[in-house]
């Protein structure tokens, strides 16, 4: 009954804690983390996979997420709906979701129903059974999911060409849905692989948030998940990106579509890829997500108050940072004209105020400003069940590490205006872009 | 199943002080809401909670979401919830911003159909200048030229990003055709035509008129003491006007149409919805059909239409049907999105569904998980500050009680297959449901 491997506890004593979880590892490589909190009787269950859209064989693209799907159509035991009819009899709720690097999956319970919702999570972790009479009639739901999210929309349509033209080679350039012809083609069999390929204990990390202690879950953690025995879990090695030497355009034109809008997407790197020397604190993903917040984070940002404000011509503005691929990293601009107004002016005055920004830096009231507001996000983060369980699921699968989520703030808060500077000289280059254009198309 | 008990506890220090302890199912986390009274009579209810250094406070008007926005003047609401952290007091726009930047305060505003709400969520070590901030923005906003033309360009763009967006079409359309020529029935983010036509003196008008303390509602959770709470409410409603006028919102019974309505749109997915009238908040009948309703179409991975139209058919990714309780009015509406050549058959399959309903009711053991589901999921709303402020503020505007959470329970239990039943057959009317479907679905026709 040996559970305790490498038992690590992140004392909640250290300054920077946001979450202070507790963490212990089962023999069959399963990590546990639990994050205590004890205002309301209620407890959450995540189960994070180290899978996603990106670890899928090319011409199988929507494979994970449809793997996702099918996780609830039952086990040797559990008959199809059944899971989700468990929970919803006990009142709580329960879903799923997939990304390019992670599947996750996760319940919302009374306290007390902690041991249910464990026992049906490991149980599904080797177990599915899985036949064409549940799995068509499932994948017909994910082509309505697709035609839902993106099919019906002009703007999402452009979305996923973007993200197309932007990787050259990396399968993050492949919508996490799939392609429609492909979603088609997808088999009981395929499912059935992928599966048996990367669901393993070893492969996971179960997250437990609320009102439980550390004793109370590795008692249920051995019991549940510890029999699944270990399995080979394939390495993540995907494509990597080559030089990009060419800026890209894409253009949609749509007769749905009554206001252009304007974007900007380059390629960035991420908080694990950004490491300078391999120390994960020094990743320029800190600089850069400081560098979003001062140029387009919000009404006092650079470009909001040059472009919407001071000049009037944009109806909204903004920058944004994603860091948390395990690969890659997204640094992007966007803009909107007022109603009427001229998508190529946009553009012009919206690229002037970045080299202005970027000539002239920022002063330090605004980074301080940027930095302050990044860093309470963690403390209201702490409000709420739902935070932690997502940061440090998200920094499992995406090459993170507790530490790096737990010293979060310190780190944005050491961010120089120097760094910001150079993160932006860096990342900003017009090579590694995307530009897209969405615009109305005159009715014939 | 462990369930919520209430011991209602006197607290003879404070005469006016009305204090409820919930028990929640354990003794480790008992949740206890106080009712308060400042100097000015500002009432709040209120849960201390040291478990994060933060305050969230949410609060609402009533009779003064956009339902009452004037004819011709559609989007006022909506409008004036932009506004007013665009400038208050001294503080112009930008300064209003930064200076809520500066303390990391989040504070924003909505405009329902009835209320207009507001949340402010602040660190607990900022919270002098982030109520101080609300109170200027409630008090003196500025609505200066340069950020009215900003907001209502923003207005206008959005409006005019989303005239080919199918849910917001379909659901313009519904609104029209159940509530004909009832205010319920007006844009709430207005036309082109009337944002253009708001002015400056609307929205002082709108303010004036509307943030009054008859209209107040207000709930706070966190790390602040009763005595200091007190002061702070003070600051920032206690110089509101008592009153102001009262906008006639007539009850209205909504259409039974039997309409299917079609907008043909070459999409690839016939986005639909429909539903005809429904029950309000206070009726008796309330509980049953709750019970009923998300046995047909509740939320979450499980329930009639879920099975019918998404497990056994793959028609749709999401379907559903709830209740929605106006102030004077209430509605039963369902909805799903299906690739058109498939459309009319989820249409039929629900209407189908709606009708069985009515005529066989529901059976003893989904009326049992249906009740164990309402009772369980209630206390997931309690795992978050914010949550529970919404919380005080939503039993507040239905004048359910402070004993309420105590006796929803009992509520819920105690009603029986029959009641249950009886109120599926009042309340499902498969001839009465108006459709609108957004899309190009294969074989079907309008029935205008």
């Amino acid at each position: 009954m040996a559970i305790v491997a490498g038992f690590v506890i992140f004392s909640s004593t250290a300054s920077a804690a946001v979450f202070s979880p507790k963490t212990f590892t089962l023999d069959n490589g399963l990590q546990v983390v639990v994050i205590e909190n004890h205002r309301a009787p209620i407890v959450m269950q995540m189960l994070w996979y180290r899978v996603g859209a990106a670890d899928e064989e090319p011409g199988e693209s929507g494979l994970a997420h449809f793997l996702e799907h099918l996780l609830f159509k039952g086990t040797k035991t559990v008959k199809p709906g059944e899971f989700s009819r468990t929970i919803s009899r006990i009142g709580g709720r329960d879903n799923a979701f997939t990304s390019y690097d992670y599947t996750a999956y996760f319940q919302r319970v009374a306290a007390h129903e902690l041991e249910t919702i464990m026992r049906l999570e490991a149980d599904r972790m080797q177990n599915v059974v899985l036949s064409d009479a549940v799995v068509l009639p499932e994948r017909d739901v994910v082509l309505e999911e697709r035609r839902s999210r993106t099919d019906n929309s002009p703007a999402a349509q452009l979305r996923e060409q973007v993200r197309r033209a932007l990787y050259l080679n990396h399968p993050y350039g492949r919508p996490v849905i799939g392609w429609m012809s492909e979603i088609k083609n997808l088999t009981t069999e395929n499912a059935l692989a992928f599966y048996r390929k990367h669901y393993a204990p070893n492969n996971a990390m179960l997250i437990i948030a609320g009102d439980v202690t550390v004793d109370q879950v590795r008692v249920l953690a051995q019991k549940y998940y510890g029999p699944i025995p270990k399995m080979a879990v394939p390495d993540r090695v995907r494509p990597k990106e080559p030089p990009h030497r060419a800026a890209r355009h894409v253009v949609l034109k749509n007769r749905r579509v009554n206001l252009p809008s304007w974007s900007r997407t380059y390629l960035a790197p991420s908080y694990t890829t950004g490491r300078k020397s391999g120390k994960s604190g020094k990743s320029v993903a800190y600089p850069l997500e400081v560098l979003a917040q001062v140029l387009g984070g919000g009404s006092t940002s650079r470009l909001y108050r040059k472009l919407v404000v001071e000049r009037g011509i944009a109806s909204n503005a903004g920058a944004w940072y994603r860091g948390d691929g395990l690969d890659y990293g997204e640094f992007g601009l966007y803009a909107s004209p007022k109603a009427g107004g001229d998508i190529e002016a946009l553009e012009k005055a919206v690229l002037e105020e970045l080299d202005a920004a970027l000539k002239e830096g920022f002063k330090a009231a605004d980074i301080d400003r940027a930095k302050r507001l990044i860093s309470a996000q963690a403390i209201y983060a702490r409000d709420g069940l739902r935070a932690g369980p997502n940061a440090i699921g998200q920094a499992f699968t995406q090459g993170q590490t507790i530490a790096d989520v737990e010293e979060w703030p310190e780190r944005i808060s050491a961010v120089t205006a120097e760094q910001v500077m150079a993160a932006a000289k860096s990342t900003i280059k017009v090579e590694s872009s995307v530009t897209s254009i969405l615009l109305p198309e005159a009715a014939k | 199943m462990k369930m919520y008990r209430i011991c209602a506890a006197l607290v003879p220090a404070f005469a006016l002080a009305a204090v409820t302890i919930l028990a929640l199912a354990g003794p480790a986390a008992a949740m206890e809401i106080r009712k308060i009274v400042s100097d000015k009579g500002i009432v709040a209810w209120f849960v201390p909670d040291k478990s994060v250094p933060m305050i969230a406070m949410s609060f609402a008007f009533r009779n003064a979401g956009s339902a009452t926005d004037p004819d011709g003047k559609e989007g006022l609401a909506e409008m004036a919830s932009s506004l007013l952290d665009e400038g208050a007091g001294e503080l112009k726009s930008q300064d209003f911003q930064r200076a809520l930047e500066d303390i990391a305060a989040q504070m924003s505003f909505g405009a329902g159909r009835d209320t207009f709400t507001g949340r402010l969520r602040t660190l607990t070590a900022e919270r002098g200048k982030a109520f101080g901030l609300l109170r200027l923005a409630l008090n003196v906003p500025r609505f200066d030229d340069q950020p009215v033309q900003r907001i209502r360009s923003q207005i206008l763009a959005s409006l005019r990003r989303s005239i080919d967006n199918p849910r917001r079409i379909s659901g313009q359309l519904w609104s029209k055709t159940i509530f004909p020529g009832h205010p319920y029935s007006k844009l709430s983010n207005g036309s082109e035509k009337t944002v253009n036509a708001l002015t400056v003196p609307d929205l002082r008008a709108f303010v004036r008129d509307r943030f009054t303390r008859d209209r107040l509602i207000v709930g706070v959770v966190g790390d602040i003491t009763e005595q200091e709470l007190k002061s702070r409410l003070d600051a920032v409603f206690g110089d509101l006007p008592a009153t102001g006028p009262k906008f006639e919102i007539p009850e209205v019974k909504p259409a039974s149409s039997g309409k299917t309505l079609i907008v043909r749109k070459q999409i690839p997915q016939s986005v639909v919805i429909l539903g005809h009238g429904g029950i309000k908040r206070d009726d008796p009948d309330w509980y049953k059909a709750l019970l009923v309703t998300r046995v047909f179409g509740g939320g979450g991975l499980s329930s009639r239409l879920y099975e019918e139209i998404r497990e056994k058919r793959g028609l749709a990714y999401s379907v559903y049907a709830y209740l929605s309780p106006m102030q004077h009015s209430g509605i039963i509406a369902g909805g799903v999105a299906t690739q058109n050549a498939r459309a009319a058959e989820s249409v039929s399959v629900i209407r189908a569904e709606w009708k069985k309903l009515a005529e066989n009711g529901i059976t003893a053991k989904e009326l049992a998980t249906a009740k164990t589901y309402l009772n369980g999921s209630f206390p997931l709303r309690l795992g978050s500050s914010r949550g529970i402020a919404g919380m005080l503020v939503g039993i507040q505007i239905a004048d359910l009680g402070m004993d309420y959470i105590e006796k929803r329970l009992s509520l819920i239990n105690s009603i029986t297959l029959a009641e249950a039943n009886r109120v599926a057959q009042r309340l499902f009317r498969a001839d009465d449901l108006t459709v609108i479907v957004v899309g190009d679905p294969k074989g079907m026709e309008e029935k205008p």
